[in-house]
C-alpha cells in the first residue's frame, strides 16, 4: 500500500521538495514547528534546559554566596533546613549543609560545572567521532575496519566503564600533578571517549552513499578535491541525526559526570558538580537532613528529563518515519 | 435472479490525515455473484486493495469506511460488531494477500498454522483438524502433504507458499474469496498454476471470488466480469469480453492496449501518459480528465456517475449524450 | 554455520587480546609497579632487585606474553591496596556480584516484558501512558539517585530494608550466597531494584516497539484476515515473535548489568567486585583494574559470542523469512 503513496507523490511534485536544501530547511520546515508547538511536553522541557542554561551561566549574579569561596562561609549558617521549613532562615531558600554553604548557591555553581562538562564532552566526543567517520568512510578499507572494529567493540562496554578506565589511567600517569583544571580535562576526555562512537557511525554511512555519486567523480575530474567536495555535501546531510545524537549525548555525558563525581572519581569536592553535591549530601541522609541532597538531586533529574525529552522530540520530528 | 454473495453498494473510505481526510474510495458499488469471478484492475494506488479490506473488514485506524453498504448473501457485514465481523473473517471470507513469503508466521509450523485456523471456526478435534489439514494441502497441489505439514514455512518456495496461503483461506470453506495480487511476488513459471488453481477451487466449491491483479492477461482468462477502478472509482465495470475486446472508458481503451502478448513481459498497466493523482490532489470533475485525450469542458467540471451501457457499465461524460445502440 | 562460529569465535579471541594489551599496558606503563611495593626510603639498588624479581627487566614482549599467562590462570598479581592476590579478592567478591545482576535482570525482564506488552497493546490507556512516563524517567534518572531515593524511603523513613551490604550470607564452598536467609534476600531488593531499573525501562521500550513492529506484519494481518481471536493472535503469534529478539537483546546485556553495578554496588555498599573496583579507581591500584578489564571483557565476549551462536541456530528460518522480505 505504501508504494502507492510514494510513487504518487514521486511524480505529481505538486509539493515543494525539500530534498536538496539539508537538514537547515527540513529543521524550518513547519513540520518541525508543529510537532513542537503541538507538543506542550516538549515546549516546557525546552523552557526548563533554556533556563537551567541561564541560571548556570549568571550563577554568579544569582547565588547569595560564592559556595567555593571558604570566607563566605560560616560555621553559625551550617544544616540550617529550607526556608519554608519552621527553623528556615533567610536567605537560604533550600537549606544549607554543614559547612553553611547555601544549597540553592551550590546548584547553582553546580549546574554550571556539570553543564560545562557535558557540552564540551559532548564537542569532544563529537569532533572525534566526526573526525573518525569522515576519515572511515573516506579511505575504506582497513582504515575503516580498524575504527569500525574498536567502535563496535567499545559499544559493548557501557560508557560509564570505559569513563572509570580512562580516569582511572589518566590519574595513575599523572600521579600527582592533577590539579582541578587538569582534573577537568581527564573527565571531558573520559566523556569524550565514551560517546564518540555513534557520530563516526553516522557520518561514516553517509560519506559511503556521498562517495558513490557522480558529482564526486565529477568535482575530481575537474580537479576539485573530492574530500573537500564531500565534506560540503556530508555534513549538511549529517546534521539532523548529529544533532539528535548530540542533544541524547548531552543528557548521557551529564549524567556519567554526575556519576563519575558520585563515586569519588571525578571532580574534588572544593569544585563540586551536582554529583558531587550529591554523594556529600548522602552523608547526612541518614542524619534526616534529606535537603542536601534532595534539591541538588532534583535539579539533576530534572535538567537530565529537560534534555531527554528535547532530544526524543528531536529525533521523532527529524525522522518521520520512526513515528 | 438469486441473490449475489457479495454486494457493494456506493462504498467510501477515508483515511484521516494531518493534512486533512483523504477519501480512498469514493462511491464503489459492484456484486460478485456464486461462482463468479470478478476480476479488477487498475493502477497501483486506485483503491483496489482497500476496497478488499473493506469487505473482509481490516481497515484499520486511521482509515473508516464512512459510508456505503457491504452485503454478504444478504447480511450487512460493515457495521458489524468486531467479534462478529472475526467470526467472519476466514469462515465466511477468505483472503490471500500478495506476498506469500511475509504471510505466514516464521515461527509456527505450516501444519499448525492451519490447524489453529480450522478449530477457530469449526468445531473439530485435534486429529480431525489435522487431517482435513493434510486434505487441504493435498488439494492445494501440495506434494506429500502428510509430511509437508510439519514444515515451517521457510521451507517451502514461494509458489508452494502461496499454496499454502490458499489452503489457509479455504479452509472453513468460505462463500467469497479476495485474492488481492497473488501472484504479483511470484516467479512468472508458477504465476500461472496458482491462478488456475484459485479458479479451479472457486469453480469446484461454488466460490464467489474477488480477483485483484496487474495482469490483465490473468484477468482475460480467468475472471467472469471485470472491474476498472481509477482514483478511488470504478471507471468501468462488465463481462470480461465485452471490457476487453471492447472498452468503453477512455482509461479501460488505454489498459487493454496494453495487454501482454503470450510472451510479453511488462505486465505493468502503465501505457497511458501521465499517473494517477493523488489522494490529496484530485482534479476536480472527472479525475482521469489531466490524461485523457477526449477531455471536454464538461470533464472539468462535473464529475461522471456511473452510466448503464449494455451489459457494461461506464463512468464516462463521452457517454451520457449517446442513445444506447450507438456507443463506443 | 561452522564457518560462522568459528569466524566468531576468531573475533571474540581477537577482542580478548586487545583488551589484554591494554590492561598490560595499564599495568606495566600506568604507574610504576616497583613504587608500589616499596618505600620511598628503599635504597636504588633494592629498587633494582625488586625491579628484576618482579621480571622488569625483560623485554616487553616477554613480559606480555607473561602477563598474558598469569591472567589465563587469573592470576593478576598483588593490590597496591590490599596487599593481596588479586584473584582472591575477585573470586572473594564475584559471587555478590553475579547474585545481584542475575536478581536485577531477571526482574527486569518479567517486569519490561510485561509493562512493554500492555502498552504495546493497550496503546492509548492512562496506565500505558503512565509506563511511558515511568520509561522516561527511569532512563533520565542516574542510577545513584534512583539507590538514594529508595534508601531514603524503605530504609531511612520506612526501616523496612536495609540501606547497605548483603544481609547473612550462606556459604556454599566457595560461593556465598544471601538467597538463603531473610536478611539476605531483603538485603537484595533494594540494589536489584536499582540496578534493574535501567534495563527494564530498556526491555520495555524494546518489546513496545517490537511488538508495534511485529503487529504490522503481513503475517499478523493474514491472521486476523484468517478469523483468529485477538487473544491468540496477540498472545500467540505476537508475543512470540516479539520475544526472540527481546530475549537476545536481554541476553547481550547481562553484561552491562555487571558493570553498571558498579554504581549500585557503591550506593548499597555491596561488597562485589564492582565496589572493588571503584576503589581501585580511587586508589589507583591498578592491579585491580586491569583485572576487572579483564574479567568483565571476558563475560561480555563469552556472552555475545554465546547468544551469536545460539542465534544462527535460531536462525536459519528467521533468516530466510525476515531476509527475504526485507
Ligand atoms: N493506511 C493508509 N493510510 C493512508 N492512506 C492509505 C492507507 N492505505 C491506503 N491508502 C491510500 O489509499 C489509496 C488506495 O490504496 P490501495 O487500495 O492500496 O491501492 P491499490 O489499488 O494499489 O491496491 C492509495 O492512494 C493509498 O495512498
Ligand atoms: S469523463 Fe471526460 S475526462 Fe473523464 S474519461 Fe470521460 S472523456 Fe475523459
Ligand atoms: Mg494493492
Amino acid at each position: 500500500m505504501s508504494d502507492a503513496v510514494v510513487s504518487n507523490s514521486d511524480k505529481q511534485g505538486a509539493q515543494p521538495t525539500h530534498a536538496a536544501h539539508g537538514w537547515f530547511s527540513r529543521a524550518l520546515d513547519s513540520d518541525l514547528f508543529y510537532s513542537f508547538r503541538r507538543s506542550k511536553l516538549t515546549m516546557v522541557a525546552a523552557a526548563i534546559t533554556v533556563l537551567f542554561f541561564l541560571l548556570a551561566i549568571f550563577a554568579s549574579v544569582l547565588a547569595v554566596q560564592n559556595p567555593f569561596d571558604p570566607a563566605q562561609l560560616q560555621l553559625i549558617n551550617s544544616r540550617i533546613s529550607p526556608l519554608w521549613t519552621a527553623d528556615g532562615q533567610s536567605p537560604f531558600l533550600l537549606g544549607t549543609d554543614e559547612q553553611g554553604r547555601d544549597v540553592l548557591s551550590a546548584i547553582l555553581y553546580g549546574m554550571r560545572i556539570s553543564l560545562a562538562v557535558g557540552v564540551a564532552g559532548v564537542i569532544f566526543a563529537g569532533a572525534l567521532g566526526i573526525a573518525l567517520g569522515l576519515i572511515a568512510g573516506y579511505f575504506g578499507g582497513a582504515v575503516d575496519s580498524v575504527i569500525m572494529r574498536i567502535a563496535d567493540v567499545q559499544l559493548t562496554f557501557p560508557a560509564i566503564l570505559i569513563a572509570l578506565l580512562v580516569n582511572g589511567i589518566a590519574k595513575s600517569i599523572l600521579g600527582n600533578r592533577l590539579d582541578a583544571t587538569s582534573m577537568l580535562a581527564v573527565l571531558v576526555i573520559s566523556i569524550g571517549l565514551s560517546f564518540w562512537v555513534g557520530y563516526a557511525r553516522t557520518v561514516r554511512s553517509s560519506v559511503m552513499v556521498e562517495k558513490n555519486k557522480d558529482y564526486v567523480a565529477a568535482a575530481q575530474l575537474i580537479g576539485l578535491p573530492a574530500p573537500k567536495i564531500m565534506l560540503r555535501h556530508v555534513l549538511p546531510n549529517t546534521m539532523g541525526p548529529i544533532l539528535v545524537i548530540a542533544t541524547i549525548n548531552l543528557a548521557l555525558a551529564i549524567i556519567t559526570e554526575a556519576t563519575l563525581s558520585f563515586l569519588g572519581v571525578g571532580l574534588p569536592d572544593t569544585m563540586p558538580s551536582l554529583g558531587t553535591l550529591i554523594r556529600i549530601g548522602n552523608n547526612y541522609l541518614f542524619a534526616g537532613e534529606w535537603w542536601i541532597v534532595a534539591f541538588p538531586g532534583l535539579a539533576l533529574a530534572a535538567l537530565i528529563l529537560s534534555i531527554n525529552l528535547l532530544g526524543d522530540w528531536l529525533r521523532d520530528a527529524l525522522n518521520p518515519k520512526l513515528r | 435472479m438469486t441473490e449475489p454473495v457479495l454486494s457493494v453498494r456506493d462504498l467510501h473510505v477515508e483515511f484521516a490525515s494531518r493534512r486533512g481526510t483523504l477519501r480512498a474510495i469514493d462511491g464503489v458499488s459492484f456484486d460478485i455473484a456464486k461462482g463468479e469471478v470478478l476480476g479488477v484492475v487498475g493502477e497501483s494506488g486506485a483503491g483496489k486493495s482497500v476496497t478488499g479490506l473493506s469487505v473482509i473488514g481490516l481497515i484499520d485506524p486511521p482509515g473508516r469506511i464512512a459510508g456505503g453498504e457491504i452485503h454478504l448473501a444478504g447480511l450487512r457485514i460493515d457495521n458489524l460488531p468486531p467479534e462478529e465481523m472475526r467470526r467472519i473473517r476466514g469462515k465466511r471470507i477468505g483472503m490471500i494477500f500478495q506476498d506469500p513469503l511475509t504471510s505466514l508466521n516464521p515461527l509456527y509450523r505450516v501444519g499448525d498454522q492451519i490447524v489453529e485456523t480450522i478449530r477457530t471456526h469449526l468445531n473439530l478435534s485435534e486429529t480431525a483438524a489435522r487431517r482435513r489439514a493434510i486434505d487441504l494441502l493435498a488439494e492445494v497441489g501440495i506434494p506429500a502433504p502428510e509430511k509437508r505439514i510439519d514444515g515451517y514455512p521457510h521451507e517451502f518456495s514461494g509458489g508452494m507458499r502461496q499454496r499454502v496461503v490458499i489452503a489457509l483461506a479455504i479452509c472453513a470453506e468460505p462463500e467469497l474469496i479476495i485474492a488481492d495480487e497473488p501472484t504479483t511476488a511470484l516467479d512468472v513459471s508458477v504465476q500461472a498454476q496458482i491462478i488456475s488453481l484459485i479458479k479451479r477451487l472457486g469453480r469446484d466449491h461454488g466460490t464467489a471470488v474477488m480477483l485483484v491483479t496487474h495482469d490483465m492477461g490473468v484477468i482475460a482468462e480467468t475472471s467472469d466480469r471485470v472491474a476498472v477502478m481509477y482514483a478511488g472509482r470504478i471507471a468501468e465495470i462488465g463481462p470480461v469480453q465485452d471490457v476487453v475486446k471492447n472498452p468503453l472508458h477512455p482509461y479501460a481503451k488505454g489498459l487493454m492496449g496494453a495487454i501482454p502478448t503470450l510472451a510479453g513481459e511488462d505486465k505493468r498497466l502503465v501505457q497511458i501518459p501521465g499517473s494517477m493523482p493523488r489522494l490529496s490532489a484530485i482534479p476536480r470533475g472527472c479525475s482521469f480528465n489531466p490524461r485523457c485525450a477526449f477531455a471536454f469542458d464538461r470533464c472539468r467540471v462535473e464529475r461522471p456517475e456511473p452510466l448503464p451501457r449494455g451489459a457494461q457499465s461506464v463512468a464516462c461524460h463521452l457517454y451520457d449524450n449517446l442513445p444506447a445502440e450507438s456507443a463506443a | 554455520m561452522l564457518a560462522f562460529t568459528l569466524r566468531r569465535a576468531v573475533q571474540a579471541i581477537g577482542v580478548m587480546f586487545a583488551v589484554g594489551i591494554i590492561a598490560f599496558s595499564m599495568f606495566r606503563f600506568a604507574g610504576d609497579p616497583v613504587n608500589q611495593i616499596v618505600s620511598i626510603d628503599t635504597s636504588a639498588a633494592e629498587r633494582a632487585i625488586v625491579r628484576k624479581s618482579l621480571g622488569l627487566d625483560d623485554p616487553v614482549p616477554v613480559q606480555f606474553v607473561r602477563y598474558f599467562a598469569d591472567a589465563a590462570q587469573f592470576k593478576f598479581g598483588v593490590s597496591y591496596q590490599f596487599r593481596q592476590p588479586v584473584s582472591a579478592l575477585l573470586s572473594e567478591r564475584m559471587p555478590a556480584t553475579l547474585e545481584l545482576a542475575i536478581c536485577a535482570t531477571v526482574f527486569a525482564m518479567v517486569f519490561g516484558i510485561l509493562m512493554g506488552v500492555y502498552s504495546a497493546l493497550k496503546r492509548d490507556t492512562v496506565l500505558a501512558k503512565l509506563f511511558q512516563a515511568i520509561s522516561l524517567i527511569g532512563i533520565s534518572l542516574p542510577t545513584f539517585l534512583i539507590g538514594i531515593l529508595l534508601i531514603y524511603l524503605f530504609a531511612v523513613t520506612l526501616g523496612w530494608l536495609p540501606s547497605f551490604g548483603r544481609g547473612e550470607v550462606v556459604k556454599l564452598g566457595w560461593w556465598t550466597t544471601g538467597l538463603l536467609t531473610l536478611s539476605g534476600l531483603k538485603a537484595l531488593i533494594m540494589p536489584s531494584i536499582t540496578l534493574g531499573l535501567f534495563q527494564m525501562t530498556l526491555i520495555m521500550r524494546l518489546v513496545r516497539a517490537e511488538m508495534l513492529e511485529v503487529l504490522r506484519t503481513d503475517y499478523i494481518r493474514f491472521a486476523r484476515a484468517r478469523g483468529l481471536t485477538t487473544r491468540a493472535i496477540h498472545f500467540g503469534h505476537a508475543l512470540k515473535n516479539t520475544l526472540i529478539p527481546v530475549i537476545t537483546v536481554a541476553g547481550l546485556q547481562f553484561g552491562s548489568v555487571i558493570a553498571f553495578s558498579i554504581i549500585t554496588e557503591t550506593v548499597f555498599q555491596w561488597p562485589g567486585m564492582g565496589l572493588l573496583f571503584v576503589q581501585a579507581v580511587q586508589n589507583v591500584d591498578i592491579p585491580i583494574m586491569a583485572a576487572y578489564l579483564l574479567m568483565v571483557s571476558l563475560i561480555f565476549v563469552t556472552i555475545n559470542l554465546v547468544v551469536d551462536i545460539l542465534y544462527t541456530v535460531v536462525d536459519p528460518r528467521l533468516r530466510s523469512t525476515v531476509g527475504r522480505a526485507a
